[in-house]
């Protein structure tokens, strides 16, 4: 089978479960229901989009299958922002209620976070990525442990929504950040055009696509800041689903089998929207809205995490 | 041209390169000897800028290499590492195109298939060239390898070792290739070598270098010599004069 006819089978898997998801079952005020189902596909469309598109550049930046942008901490620190603003302000305070604020703080905290993160990446020639993951797991736990003592010390009803914020959920998502963040990640995607083409030559490695002409230095520093938005902006519109990349770019990598970054990337994007929506169908039609996709997606992404690293094991 | 002034390169504190200046003609093969640990990758790698040098100054056709737009560079020099890990799932011919992309950016046209095809032929795969990269022996990989380097067409071209792996057929085939790069396409060739024999006979120029310096540089003839030889390696070293041509004889 052809890369294209692949690709275009995943695609049209995707679409029939959104379709599935849009019109099963549509009954009672359609005029509430249609619109708000649409806007859901819409969310997942995007975010699921953003993940697996900034996974695999990150994936090949650092040259490797196991690590997803979520070692940088970014997860952990939206926790750790969100704990914060209810610790500080409470859970009625008007950042926690205004969503767009919070969307706002969130997006902005991860991006300056990574920013800062990247610095450590480019001092010196060494190719510091093991320096630069290292120091994005330190304080990922760094977070995590002071997410947890703030979430000690508050309220419980507070600390029932602070847990809350710890699930991906698209079951209320505002419609509002839907737009903004279609408009952030469009923008993003259009900068990254004109750094597609190097992205085979990366997956070289750094020398290779030196000697290839690559501005490596130049193009790496910019991928890794498109990665930076494209997850800072997913995880604060709908929450944290730290398996969901690594899910999807390795069945993309392992269906596919090719290097060519243009199917990889098409086909781990329709994977991402396959799962979300086929996970979220399952959240409202099995479990009734009693989990969310994040569970689900973790859940089934963690036990093929461990696939992944016990098959790599053999190799050893 | 390539023109190296007072090159230095050390790592903790540790002079690798020590002030090391070079001048290197056009349309030549130049080989660097040297004992392990001498500093010939790091000097070839600084040259191809895949690391910087940290003081002195390095050219190529008056072009500071630093300075110089990476694509265009691209153009004018390639590198064959001393060892090529790569750990995607590659067949040989998509290698091989991986050499044009300074020229297609990633699309291929008719030229640049047609240079794919030569390189291929060149290092004789074409039986093996859908073979993935993983299913090859060491050998056939590091032809495969050097394939790519043809195929990027540079007038410069820079090999660590590439004799490594191969029989002697092979060896004496690529030396001869290079040296047919060298007198019909004018290219500029400089290769790192282990085997002084096959320096002594293909080579127009010999760098030695020892502990991060130069020991002796010149003509083939000038460095292929008992006393010289024995400074470079700490070794005694027959050389026999066969056919014109200086072997050395070290068992
Ligand atoms: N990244 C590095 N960090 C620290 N030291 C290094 C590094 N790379 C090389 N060196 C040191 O620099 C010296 C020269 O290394 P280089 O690889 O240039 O030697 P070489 O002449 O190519 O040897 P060989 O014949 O074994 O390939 C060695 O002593 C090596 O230990
Ligand atoms: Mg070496």
């Amino acid at each position: 089978m052809g890369y294209k006819k692949k690709t275009i089978i995943l695609a049209v898997i995707a679409l029939l479960l959104a379709l599935l998801y849009i019109f099963y079952d549509l009954s009672g005020n359609i005029d509430y229901i249609l619109p708000r189902r649409i806007i859901k596909v819409v969310a997942i469309v995007i975010t699921g989009g953003a993940i697996a598109f900034a996974t695999v550049v990150f994936m090949t930046i650092t040259n490797n299958r196991i690590l997803t942008p979520s070692v940088l901490g970014l997860d952990s620190l939206y926790m750790l922002i969100q704990t914060f603003i209810i610790f500080i302000f409470g859970a009625n305070s008007l950042v926690m209620m205004i969503s767009e604020i919070n969307y706002l703080i969130s997006i902005g905290a991860m991006i300056i976070f990574s920013l800062f993160l990247y610095r450590f990446l480019f001092k010196g020639e060494k190719n510091n990525i093991y320096f630069l993951l290292l120091i994005g797991m330190i304080l990922g736990t760094f977070f995590g442990s002071f997410t947890d003592f703030m979430q000690v010390l508050i309220d419980p009803n507070e600390f029932m929504v602070a847990q809350d914020q710890m699930f991906a959920s698209i079951n209320n998502v505002n419609t509002d950040l839907v737009y903004l963040s279609i408009i952030i990640i469009a923008a993003v995607k259009i900068y990254f055009f004109r750094f597609y083409k190097y992205l085979d030559v990366i997956a070289l490695g750094k020398d290779e696509a030196i000697n290839l002409g690559v501005p490596y230095d130049y193009v790496v520093k910019r991928l890794l800041i498109i990665v930076a938005i494209l997850i800072s902006v997913s995880t604060a519109l709908i929450g944290p689903i730290t398996f969901l990349g690594l899910l999807v770019v390795n069945l993309a990598y392992e269906f596919m089998k090719t290097y060519r970054h243009f199917y990889i990337i098409l086909s781990s994007i329709f994977i991402g929207l396959i799962a979300l929506l086929g996970g979220q169908f399952i959240v409202e039609k099995v479990f009734t809205f009693d989990t969310t996709i994040s569970v689900i997606i973790n859940f089934v992404g963690g036990v093929y995490f461990i696939y992944l690293l016990l098959k790599e094991n053999k190799k050893w | 041209m390539v023109d190296l002034k007072n090159v230095f390169k050390s790592y903790n504190k540790k002079n690798v390169i020590e002030d090391v200046s070079l001048e290197i003609t056009k349309g030549t093969i130049t080989s660097f000897i040297g004992p392990n640990g001498a500093g010939k990758s790091t000097l070839i790698s600084m040259i191809s800028r895949l690391i910087a040098k940290d003081n002195g100054a390095i050219t190529i056709d008056g072009q500071d290499i630093m300075h110089t737009k990476n694509n265009e560079l691209a153009k004018k020099i390639s590198i064959l590492k001393q060892s090529n890990a790569i750990n995607l799932k590659l067949t040989i011919r998509e290698l091989v195109s991986f050499g044009r992309f300074p020229y297609s950016q990633g699309k291929l046209k008719k030229e640049d298939n047609e240079k794919i095809d030569e390189a291929i032929d060149y290092m004789e795969l074409r039986d093996i060239q859908d073979k993935y990269l993983d299913e090859l022996s060491g050998g056939q990989r590091q032809r495969a390898h050097i394939a790519m380097v043809i195929a990027q067409d540079t007038e410069y071209i820079l090999l660590d070792e590439p004799l490594n792996n191969l029989d002697m057929r092979h060896s004496v085939q690529i030396m001869k290739t290079l040296r047919k790069l060298v007198n019909e396409m004018g290219k500029t060739i400089l290769l790192v070598i282990h085997d002084i024999n096959f320096a002594s006979c293909y080579s127009d120029q010999i760098v030695a270098l020892k502990d991060g310096k130069i020991v002796k540089q010149g003509r083939t003839c000038d460095v292929i010599d008992k006393c010289v030889l024995k400074d470079i390696y700490d070794m005694d070293i027959d050389i026999k004069e066969i056919d014109n041509r200086r072997i050395c004889v070290y068992f």
